[in-house]
């Protein structure tokens, strides 16, 4: 039974990746009637659906699971919610008036008007060109998110050889899959003196198959006219500069590319929503409601998270309060600014509100031991090891704002003071 | 004979450096967890390693021609390869349901492979789109 295509929506949600999933679930839940995700794939579900490891849903679903099976509970929670997915479809344009217009397979050029849009397009990998790496454009150089594609979803490998720059989990992840695949791996490069995956990936992904992983190393130089056929490695200095003295050549005939994402922000800025330079998303307050009134951003278009489980929290009550400003009911505006203070990298949303509980997260900018956190001085927490690569979620009772008079808070962390 | 071997907890981010103490091939002490975690974890990884795997095999006439598979449950770390190399082998046809026991007894092991998605068989009877 397909659902006919409306002219009008409650709620238009851009993007059926566990975001827009999410997203759509919270806003039937909150009374929205007329959904509908717009979806550029053929099928609903997004990154999750090439990774095919397990580690999702502990959080969320309490148990272990891979990322496809994830991605089809909440698809046939979506469905037997009787919300429609407009798949092979791409949004080309939202008006400031809330107009989308949308490419689609099926249906060519149409418009749909919504009352409330969330923004839910997830984000892309850094490639090449985002560092500049040096050297001739053969064919068989990829990100690792593409290379993960192809071998999990199309059964193709993208070569026999390789090589990956960048230890992101999304590498790490990689090499195993390739070792698995009868692939040789050569190395993992990593330009600074750390992992940037979790210390989990490098043991399970890496040592496992007895691939090594070079720290504090980049590729200076990529060659091969047709086909990449060898790279030049050299080490790093502590401004992170290649030393080509010290470089050697290393055999290849693919490079993987894992050197971070960052959130697909191209509607977002068509839009002029106001952004943030720490996290590449939009600014959102309390509700994830952008600066453009009745816009809502939610999962790693907002800030690229570490794990689904927190996408998927944060997308359901983006969906919630899309549903509400939909459906006309009003809130209070928010009238506390967030303000970043020591070692605090980024933090999402940008300003609370004391009428109901608050959810913030947060990155550091350093790790720390043995720190608190404070958020000015209404709120402490005490943590034992606090990292970059580790988003922190908190939730504040209404309790916590309740009769405060400033206009701002800070948020900072700092060193436990020993006795 | 005593030995110490090295190792690093995969339970949380703290990444716990582990210590085991070897006497004659048994763990006599283990230091350096800050939770039970990081014990069970060296008591099994030094006894009996163990990994999930995911992997996919071949599939005829669905949307994808490969569908996704995991080992339901864990076995030992040395039969991995070879519970792959038997999958590459293996073929099945659409529709595959998610859940769905893909092959009995891999490679020997006594675990079954499931398949971790839904293949329709034709893009018809896929996800109801509009």
């Amino acid at each position: 039974m397909n659902n006919p295509l409306k002219k009008q929506y409650d709620v238009v949600i851009v993007g059926g990746g566990p975001a827009g999933l999410a997203a759509a679930l919270g806003a039937r839940k909150s009374g929205a009637e007329n959904i509908l995700i717009i979806e550029r794939e053929v099928e609903a579900g997004g990154i999750l659906n090439q990774c095919i490891h397990s580690g999702f849903g502990l959080h969320y679903f309490k148990e272990e699971l891979t990322g496809p099976e994830y991605a089809e509970r909440f698809v046939a929670h979506a469905l037997s919610e009787n919300i429609t997915m407009l798949t092979d479809s791409y949004v080309i344009d939202i008006s400031p008036a809330l107009q989308v217009a949308v490419l689609s397979g099926r249906h060519g050029y149409l418009n749909v008007q919504a009352r409330a849009v969330v923004l839910a397009m997830g984000c892309r990998e850094r490639t090449r060109g985002a560092i500049r790496t040096p050297g001739f454009r053969p064919a068989g150089v990829m990100t690792a998110g593409l290379a993960q594609k192809m071998v999990n979803m199309k059964g193709v490998l993208p070569g026999r050889k390789i090589a990956i720059l960048g230890s992101g989990d999304i590498g790490l992840i990689m090499a195993r899959r390739l070792a698995l695949e009868g692939c040789e791996v050569v190395s993992v490069y990593e330009i600074f003196p750390y992992s940037n995956g979790l210390t989990r990936n490098v043991v399970q992904c890496l040592d496992d198959f007895d691939i090594p992983l070079q720290l504090s190393a980049t590729v200076a130089f990529i060659h091969g006219r047709d086909r990449v056929n060898r790279l030049t490695i050299a080490p790093v200095d502590a401004q992170r500069l290649p030393d080509l003295n010290k470089s050697w050549d290393v055999d290849c005939d693919t490079l993987l590319f894992s050197i971070g994402l960052i959130p697909e922000n191209e509607l977002s800025t068509k839009l002029r929503l106001h952004m943030d330079p720490a996290t590449g998303g939009p600014q959102v307050n309390s509700t994830l409601e952008t600066s453009l009134p009745g816009v809502f951003a939610c999962g790693n278009v907002l800030h690229v998270h570490d794990i689904v489980d927190f996408v998927s929290e944060e997308s359901l009550r983006a969906g919630q309060f899309a549903a509400d400003l939909a459906l006309g009911r009003r809130r209070p505006g928010d009238n506390i600014a967030l303000q970043k203070g020591a070692n605090i990298a980024s933090c999402v949303p940008h300003s609370l509100s004391p009428d109901r509980e608050q959810v913030i997260y947060l990155r550091v900018k350093q790790p720390m031991k043995n720190c608190i956190l404070s958020i000015g001085d209404r709120y402490q927490k005490k943590f034992r090891m606090l990292i970059p690569a580790e988003m922190i979620r908190l939730t504040l009772a209404p309790e916590v704002l309740d009769r405060y008079f400033g206009d701002n808070l800070k948020i900072e962390v700092r060193p436990q003071e020993v006795e | 004979m005593k030995e110490i071997k090295n190792m690093t907890c995969i339970g949380c981010p703290m990444s716990c450096p582990l210590q085991l103490t070897i006497v004659d091939g048994e763990i006599e002490e283990i230091t350096g967890y800050s939770c039970k975690k990081g014990e069970e974890y060296a008591r099994q990884e030094y006894t009996a390693p163990r990994r999930m795997v995911s992997t996919t095999v071949a599939c005829s006439g669905g949307l994808w021609p490969r569908v996704p598979v995991k080992t339901a449950e864990s076995i030992p770390k040395e039969t991995v390869l070879a519970v792959v190399r038997e999958l590459h082998r293996y073929k099945v046809k659409a529709p595959v349901q998610v859940g769905q026991i893909i092959l009995e007894n891999v490679a020997g092991t006594g675990v079954a492979v499931v398949a971790t998605r839904s293949l329709p068989g034709s893009k018809s009877e896929g996800q109801e789109t509009i």
